[in-house]
C-alpha cells in the first residue's frame, strides 16, 4: 500500500498533462452539458442592472482584451452585447487593448447580424486608444476629440447614434471586459468615481477576487468573474447552449481532475512524512 | 541642465495634473486636456518603438546566431505579414489582416493560455501541501470555490456555491482591500516623490 502511494505522489507530469487533456477532450467531443444553476452572484446583479435599463438609452462597452482570454471573456462579450441588443439599447464599443477592436468587430457584427440591427443606428465600433486610465479622463471632457473617427474612418459627426454623446457622462453605463491593465480598475477610478457613470463589467476567473471589494462599495454595479460569470449570463439571457454554458462541462471535469491530484499529492506528502517520523 | 529640465518637466506636469483634478477651469482644464492628449501621442510612440525595437533584438539574434534564433524568422515574418496587410488594405472587417487576426492570432493565443491549465495543475499537485494550519485553510477555501466556480459543486451540495460566494465577498474582500489601500498608498507616495524631484530613479543612472 505504502508503495502504491508513494509512486503515485511521484506520477510523472506527463501523465497530468494527459488527464488534463482527456478530461476537457472527453466532455467536448461527447457534447456534456451540465444544468448551470444561477444563484446570488454579481453576475445576476450585472444581467439584473442591464435589464433595467430604459430602451434608448447608450452604453459603452470597453473591450479590454486580447486572444488569449477570448475562451472566457468572448462568450460575455456576444452574450451582453445580445441582451442589450435586444432591449433595443444603443452600444457603443471601443477597446483599451489593440487587439480588442478586432474582437469586438466580430462581437458587433455577429449579433447585430442575428438580431437584425444596424450599425451606425443600433452600435458602432470606435476602436482603439492608446492611453488607458489617462485616456479615460480624456474621455470624460470629450470623446470627440479622442474618437474623431470610428475604426472604418468615418467622421464622429456622420454617425447618426453618437448625436447625442458628448462625453462619458453621456451614457447610462460603462461594461468593461477585462484580462489585466488597463482595465477594470482604470474605469471604476475615472469613468465611476470622477465622471459618477455606472460601471459594471467581467474579467478572468483569476482576477476576479481583486474586484469583489468594488462591488461590495457599490462602485460596480455587477461582474461576471470568468467562464461562470459568462455561463450565468447566457443562462439569464436565454442563449441555448451558449459556448460558456458549454464550456461549464469540460472545466468541471478538469477541477475535479486537479481536485483529485492535490488530494494524491497530500495522501503522499503524509504518508512520506508519517515514514520519516517512524524511522526518526 | 541634463538634471533640471526633466525633474521641471515631472514638476510641472504633475502639478497641472493634481490641479486639474480639484480645479476644472481655465486655464487649468486646457492644460490638463493637452496633457492628457500629449500623452496618448507619447504612448502610441512608444508602441511605435517597440515595433522597432522587436525587430531590431530578432534581426541581432538571427545575424549573431545566438540561442534559439531559429524562432525569430518566425517572429520577423508574422510581423511584417500583419504590418504589410494592415498597411495596404487596412484593419477593417473583411480585409487580410482581420482575416489573419481572427483565423491566426486568436487561435495561438487562446492556445498559449491553455497551457496554463496543465501547469497549474501539475503545480498543484506538487506544491499545494496541507503542511500546517494556514496552508491547510488556504487549501479548503481554494476547493470550495472551485467546486462553487463550476456547475459540479451545486450538484454536489447545493450550499457550496453560496459558501463560495460568502468566501469570495468577506475574507478575500477584506485581503484584496488591505492590499489596494496599501499598494494605493504606495502610488500615491511614489508619485509625489517623483514631482518634488526626491525619486529620481526613472531618470536612469544611480542618481
Amino acid at each position: 500500500m505504502a508503495s502504491i502511494i508513494e509512486k503515485l505522489g511521484n506520477t510523472d507530469r506527463r501523465i497530468i498533462f494527459i488527464l488534463i487533456a482527456l478530461s476537457v477532450i472527453i466532455p467536448v467531443t461527447t457534447h456534456l452539458i451540465f444544468p448551470n444553476p444561477v444563484g446570488a452572484e454579481p453576475s445576476r446583479d450585472m444581467y439584473e442592472y442591464v435589464d433595467a435599463l430604459p430602451e434608448g438609452c447608450d452604453v459603452l462597452m470597453s473591450f479590454d482584451y486580447g486572444p488569449s482570454t477570448m475562451p472566457e471573456l468572448h462568450p460575455m462579450a456576444i452574450a451582453i452585447t445580445t441582451h442589450l441588443m435586444r432591449k433595443d439599447i444603443n452600444v457603443v464599443c471601443m477597446a483599451l487593448w489593440p487587439e480588442g477592436a478586432s474582437l469586438a468587430q466580430e462581437v458587433m457584427s455577429n449579433v447585430a447580424d442575428s438580431l437584425g440591427k444596424e450599425q451606425y443606428e443600433d452600435g458602432c465600433n470606435l476602436g482603439y486608444k492608446t492611453g488607458g486610465a489617462i485616456m479615460i479622463v480624456r474621455l470624460g471632457s470629450s470623446m470627440n476629440a479622442v474618437f474623431p473617427t470610428d475604426r472604418d474612418n468615418l467622421p464622429w459627426d456622420e454617425i447618426p447614434m453618437l448625436e447625442q454623446i458628448s462625453d462619458l457622462a453621456s451614457f447610462d453605463l460603462v461594461i468593461t471586459l477585462s484580462a489585466g491593465d488597463p482595465g477594470v480598475p482604470a474605469w471604476v477610478m475615472m469613468a465611476g468615481d470622477r465622471f459618477g457613470v455606472p460601471v459594471g463589467g467581467g474579467c478572468t476567473a483569476v482576477s476576479a477576487p481583486q474586484f469583489y471589494t468594488y462591488l461590495q462599495t457599490g462602485q460596480m454595479v455587477g461582474l461576471l468573474g470568468g467562464l461562470k460569470g459568462a455561463a450565468d449570463y447566457e443562462t439569464l439571457v436565454g442563449i441555448q447552449e451558449g459556448p460558456a454554458v458549454e464550456g461549464m462541462a469540460p472545466q468541471s471535469v478538469a477541477h475535479l481532475v486537479i481536485m483529485l491530484f492535490i488530494i494524491i499529492g497530500n495522501v503522499a506528502y503524509f504518508s512520506e512524512k508519517k515514514k520519516k517520523g517512524g524511522r526518526e | 541642465m541634463r538634471l533640471i529640465i526633466p525633474l521641471a518637466i515631472t514638476f510641472v506636469s504633475g502639478m497641472i495634473m493634481v490641479l486639474h483634478f480639484f480645479v476644472p477651469h481655465w486655464p487649468i482644464n486646457i492644460m490638463g486636456d493637452n496633457l492628457q492628449e500629449w500623452f496618448m501621442i507619447v504612448t502610441a510612440a512608444a508602441i511605435f518603438l517597440g515595433a522597432l525595437n522587436l525587430m531590431h533584438v530578432h534581426f541581432r539574434k538571427i545575424k549573431l546566431k545566438l540561442k534559439n534564433w531559429k524562432y525569430s524568422p518566425v517572429t520577423i515574418i508574422g510581423f511584417m505579414a500583419m504590418f504589410v496587410a494592415g498597411l495596404i488594405y487596412g484593419v477593417t472587417s473583411a480585409r487580410p489582416f482581420d482575416f489573419m487576426f481572427m483565423n491566426m492570432v486568436a487561435p495561438m493565443g487562446s492556445t498559449m493560455f491553455s497551457l496554463l491549465a496543465f501547469f497549474v495543475a501539475s503545480a498543484a499537485f506538487r506544491a499545494f501541501r496541507a503542511s500546517n494550519w494556514r496552508a491547510t485553510l488556504l487549501l479548503t477555501s481554494a476547493f470550495i470555490v472551485m467546486l462553487g466556480q463550476v456547475p459540479i459543486g451545486a450538484m454536489i451540495w447545493d450550499k457550496i456555491p453560496l459558501a463560495k460566494v460568502w468566501l469570495m465577498t468577506f475574507p478575500n474582500t477584506a485581503g484584496q482591500r488591505a492590499v489596494m489601500i496599501g499598494a494605493a498608498m504606495g502610488v500615491v507616495s511614489t508619485s509625489l516623490r517623483m514631482i518634488f524631484g526626491i525619486e529620481r530613479s526613472y531618470l536612469g543612472g544611480t542618481e
